[in-house]
């Protein structure tokens, strides 16, 4: 089976700054990653690149997702309406349209696979309402259907792009900082419906993230990114806390760590700066 | 107590000295100010103001003014069916604008639609802007004839042009992550527009649209008076003929209406914000 998305080395220059530099990278249908790093070391520009929404430069090789083209050498493939119906995108701010009905923001995920003319008139069928309600009710938020998206709480919100990247029925997530605007009650529930969704529909999902401890306790495979390479590619239980340290800098007292690595492990050096990139 | 006035001595000390304005600069202002001056007086020449005027034809004010205290609403329905029909012209002048103003506006957006879409449209809505309703009533006056029609068409060709900018500003002021969540569905350009850009700019569009008819109300008054119909018309007739108490019914009919129109418009607009 196709890869859920492969990037084949891309960059990404703005400027003089490489924000992503030259990464390959496979992701196999219905698996969970977390890709962590510090602010700017290219996490949200590689999920913008995966998804289409961003340009790689010329250089840059091609990203398929389950075997359909998104973009290559820079240039956004013949495919990528095709390509996207099957990714569903979750961002920080939610990219909710705040003064439609929730049901209407739920249903904005069918529009890549019904008719053009239907979808721009807005003439949803009642299977398609059914279906949404459904996926509102998954993410458990049905009783709120009929209020306006800005209404709701961000946490709330965030289930609502959750519902509706189930309608569009992806096979793959882009998750890009999904609670980082959130409380952490809030922050807590949307991982877990996140990676509920994964498991029970089989979706890939692949979730940048500032909280290292979310990383190694939902995901079983980590990539690290530092100023735009992927520096570390394998199991939460090899990540260590020396590594954290390098990869995050000064700014590495802000994390919030998970328990384990609340004590400096002085000897574990385990520091796979050149992972292979599978 | 000492040592506060210590510190602030030293304060005081380590700032640098306060700026003065050098010789030359005051000089340039002075330059200035005294070509203003002359500028104004020779425009009050080219204007022919003469103060004076109002002084000596001072029974012609007298009668002017006695007359507009009494104002003649004789001819009442006269006046009521002009002004029905300044207010015909001023919707549909306003409604056909919005209508071709909605695509104009959201093809002169640059961030929906590429640059050398929105450059070539942004000029074309320039031009529409540039010139006066007043311009186009003369204009549309010669093609159609005198009359509402005219009136309406040179509403309807300016208003185009203002609405277009307004709408397309509304549309580049937008939250673009919306429009990049409709996308990432699969969703087309089209779709973007509906789901993404027109919930974000309607409350605005709608603002906007009031407005302008608000203003389209009082354009179309003046409209008349160079022959394109409504109530304009009809008090360019009546002053022409001195008849100064009917023309004051005019004006209060015209004041009441327009009064009355913008503050039914706000109340409506203040629900879209």
């Amino acid at each position: 089976m196709a890869a859920a998305l492969e990037l084949d080395r891309v960059s990404k220059t703005w400027g003089a700054m490489r924000a992503v530099d030259n990464v390959s990278l496979r992701i196999e249908a219905g698996e969970r990653v977390a890709l962590i790093g510090a602010s700017g070391s290219g996490k949200s520009t590689l999920i913008r690149i995966a998804s289409g929404l961003a340009l790689a430069d010329p250089t840059s090789g091609g990203v398929r997702s389950f075997g359909l083209g998104v973009q290559d050498k820079g240039k956004l493939s013949s495919e990528v309406r095709r390509a996207r119906r099957q990714i569903g995108l979750v961002f920080q701010q939610f990219a909710l349209v705040g003064r439609l009905t929730v049901m209407t923001n739920v249903l904005v995920g069918v529009l890549g696979r019904i008719s053009r003319l239907r979808g721009t008139l807005g003439l949803f069928n009642d299977d398609e309402k059914r279906t949404a309600l459904a996926a509102l009710a998954e993410v458990g938020i049905a009783q709120h259907a009929g209020k306006k998206a800005r209404e709701l709480s961000g946490g709330q919100q965030q289930r609502v792009a959750i519902a509706r990247a189930l309608v569009q029925g992806a096979k793959l997530v882009l998750a890009d900082e999904p609670i980082a605007s959130l409380d952490p009650k809030s922050a807590k529930r949307v991982m877990d419906t996140l990676v509920t969704m994964s498991r029970d529909h089989g979706i890939a999902l692949v979730v940048s993230l500032h909280q290292v401890d979310y990383a190694t306790a939902y995901f079983d495979r980590v990539i690290a990114m530092n100023a735009g390479r992927v520096v570390f590619d394998g199991p939460a239980s090899r990540i260590t806390s020396a590594f954290l340290t390098e990869l995050y800098g000064a700014s590495a007292e802000e994390l919030i760590l998970p328990s384990q690595f609340a004590v400096p492990a002085a000897a574990v050096l385990e520091t796979t700066s050149s992972e292979p990139v599978s | 107590m000492f040592a506060t006035e210590t510190a602030h001595r030293s304060v005081a000390a380590a700032l640098p000295a306060p700026p003065v304005t050098p010789l030359a600069t005051r000089l340039t202002r002075l330059c200035l100010g005294a070509v203003a001056v002359v500028m104004l007086v020779f425009f009050w020449h080219e204007a022919e103001m003469n103060p004076a005027q109002l002084v000596q034809d001072a029974g012609n004010m007298a009668t002017l003014g006695a007359d507009f205290l009494r104002p003649d609403f004789t001819d009442w329905d006269v006046y009521a069916t002009a002004m029905i029909e300044t207010l015909a012209i001023a919707v549909w002048g306003t409604l056909l604008a919005v209508i071709v103003g909605i695509p104009f506006g959201i093809l002169c957006a640059d961030n929906v639609v590429p640059r050398w879409v929105a450059f070539p449209v942004r000029r074309l809505m320039d031009a529409c802007r540039a010139i006066n309703e007043l311009v186009f009533a003369l204009i549309f006056i010669a093609a159609v004839g005198l009359g509402p029609f005219a009136g309406v068409l040179a509403l309807f060709v300016h208003t185009t042009g203002v609405v277009a900018k307004l709408f397309s500003e509304a549309v580049e002021a937008i939250d673009p992550a919306p429009v990049e969540g409709i996308r990432g569905t699969g969703g087309t350009w089209f779709q973007e527009i509906i789901y993404g850009v027109l919930p974000q700019v309607l409350p605005l569009w709608i603002s906007y649209t009031l407005y302008r008819f608000e203003s389209n109300v009082r354009s179309a008054t003046v409209l008349g008076i160079v022959g394109g119909g409504g109530i304009g018309m009809v008090f360019n007739e009546t002053m022409r003929g001195f008849l100064y108490s009917q023309g004051a019914a005019i004006l209060i009919i015209v004041i009441v209406t327009v009064s009355c129109l913008d503050i039914a418009s706000q109340n409506i607009r203040k629900r879209f914000i």
